[in-house]
């Protein structure tokens, strides 16, 4: 499916979606309530059948924290990019994904890590890299660490 | 007689114990550490617990320039150094719309498939030692540096090379280069045989891996699980088939698909796979045209506004760079998706109801390298 017939798509699902400005593929900014149940109709809707997460991450804008699932079908060969942002920079939480693409689990576990997102119903949120009692989390704009982050 | 009381007596292998594995366990393969919960031999399940060497390569990125990312690359797989290297190039020169010269894209191939040689002979070697074979361990290494002694004749570096520069290579390739790379096929190809008569039919190492650690293909999509190990469960998941770079759409090769699903048709993938990359690289060597070794470029590379992600297949699977830029010469964000750490999320749903043996066993057939999983 091409990426107008897909946007379509997906509009049916979330009209509330909005493109970003992407050359490679087509993304999306999702709001983060509508996040799972278009996980779920992106997987196992048979036209769409986005089986493949290939990549999460998540993303300090500043202001806002945003995760960001970069999502492949093997059987159709299509791409799209879902992004979800949050405002609430002390308690920022989404859905999980972990029980449509189970790769999702290992990827959330190192984004709380990192930026201290929750993903709701994960089964098992844990620090994945760092101990447990670390202070902060470190890929945060704002995070500073006087002993190991030299300022030039 | 007094009647003998039957007082409740702990079967062992009823109770549940977790034993660790690791940080320091020669089957890890580096600094990590699984948590087993074990009955008998039987593993119930496990936790893998890593971070022992986690260096923040992705805080380090923002500010470093992009010509320095590369180095910090090489540190992440380093296995497939070379391969790594290759994607933030490739990341860059797609966000610039950059030309690179064709010399530099046979060279660039040629690398990465010697590198993915050099990966599948340490993991080789490693793979029979966990199994109790350690001829392979020597025979792995000993035919690995003459590899190592082709990159450091080009490259001044055996192990780490950092021969890859936005816009090309570092430096041209050695006078020697073509003549030592057809040594090597010359001699591998009549080495990979011992290979496979040492562990291929070996009827022990068919036991202790055929039938262990079963991972369907909807199991391995939804997992994640990219490269040799994917495909050892028939999915066709070879980025330089589906997504082709470089040379990879210019040369013929087969992705190497097995479909029994279990350790033996990784680790047959991965034998195929040393075959696929010979063939690559005898199409590529003697044709590399004459030209410039790099394109130019200006000192200060800065990438304009957005975002940008680049997929490579590395030696363990799929390597993929994702960079948000504001338009600076360091990144905004950057993030790296590593195979191995994706490969990791499996190994607590393969070994469940597995003996702790067979732990070893799947545990090497997925090939972890572990500063690819802590970054």
């Amino acid at each position: 499916m091409d990426n107008t017939n897909l946007k379509a798509r997906i509009l049916e699902i979330v009209p509330d979606a909005q493109q970003e400005e992407n050359k490679q593929y087509l993304t999306l900014l999702v709001p983060a309530a509508k996040l799972h149940e278009l996980a779920v109709k992106l997987k196992t809707t048979a036209d769409l059948s986005f089986d493949f997460l290939f990549c999460l991450s998540g993303v300090d804008y500043g202001k806002q924290l945003a995760v960001i699932y970069h999502l492949n079908s093997t059987r159709h060969k299509h791409y799209i990019v879902l992004k979800v942002k949050t405002d609430d920079r002390v308690n920022p939480n989404f859905d999980t994904v972990c029980d449509i693409w189970r790769t999702a689990e290992f990827h959330e576990r190192e984004t709380y890590d990192m930026f201290g997102i929750r993903f709701n119903n994960h089964p098992d949120l844990r620090r994945i890299f760092l101990d447990e009692d670390w202070k902060g989390y470190p890929l945060r704009k704002d995070y500073v660490d006087e002993v190991n982050i030299v300022e030039f | 007689m007094k009647e003998i009381v039957n007082l409740p007596v702990s079967k062992p292998e009823e109770e549940e114990y977790h034993i660790n594995m690791g940080p320091q366990h020669p089957s890890t393969h580096g600094v990590l550490r699984l948590l087993v919960s074990l009955q008998g031999e039987i593993v119930k399940n496990l936790k893998p617990h890593c971070g022992y060497i986690h260096r923040g390569i992705e805080k380090m990125c923002e500010k470093d320039t992009y010509p320095q990312i590369i180095h910090l690359t090489d540190r992440m797989d380093y296995l497939s150094s070379h391969i790594n290297n290759h994607a933030v190039c490739l990341l860059v020169e797609k966000a610039l719309e950059i030309e690179v010269p064709e010399r530099v894209q046979y060279i660039r191939t040629i690398m990465d498939e010697l590198t993915r040689i050099q990966s599948h002979q340490l993991w080789w070697a490693s793979f029979g030692m966990d199994l109790g074979g350690l001829t392979c361990f020597f025979y792995g290494l000993r035919d690995r540096e003459m590899i190592l002694d082709i990159w450091e004749e080009t490259t001044g570096s055996r192990f780490l090379q950092s021969y890859n520069c936005p816009g090309g290579v570092m430096q041209d390739i050695h006078p020697n280069f073509q003549k030592k790379v057809h040594v090597f096929l010359k001699t591998f190809k009549k080495k990979i045989k011992d290979y496979e008569k040492i562990l291929s039919g070996n009827v022990i190492f068919e036991q202790r891996s055929k039938g262990v650690g079963m991972l369907t293909k909807e199991d391995a999509i939804s997992y994640g699980i990219t490269g040799p190990s994917g495909r050892g469960s028939a999915w066709s998941c070879d980025i330089r088939k589906t997504e082709p770079y470089s040379m990879y759409s210019k040369v013929h090769f087969n992705e190497v698909l097995r479909y029994e699903c279990d350790s033996y048709s990784r680790y047959m993938v991965r034998m195929q796979e040393m075959y696929e990359s010979m063939n690559i690289i005898e199409q590529l060597i003697d044709n590399i045209p004459a030209g410039d070794y790099a394109a130019r470029m200006k000192a200060v590379i800065k990438l304009p506004a957005g975002e940008y992600y680049q997929r490579v297949e590395s030696a363990r699977g799929e390597l993929g760079v994702y960079v948000v830029s504001d338009g600076n010469k360091t990144p905004y964000r950057m993030k790296f998706r590593t195979p191995s750490f994706t490969n990791l999320s499996v190994l607590d749903h393969l070994s469940r109801d597995m003996k702790i043996a067979d732990l070893v066993a799947i545990g090497g057939s997925l090939d972890l390298v572990i500063p690819d999983i802590d970054r």
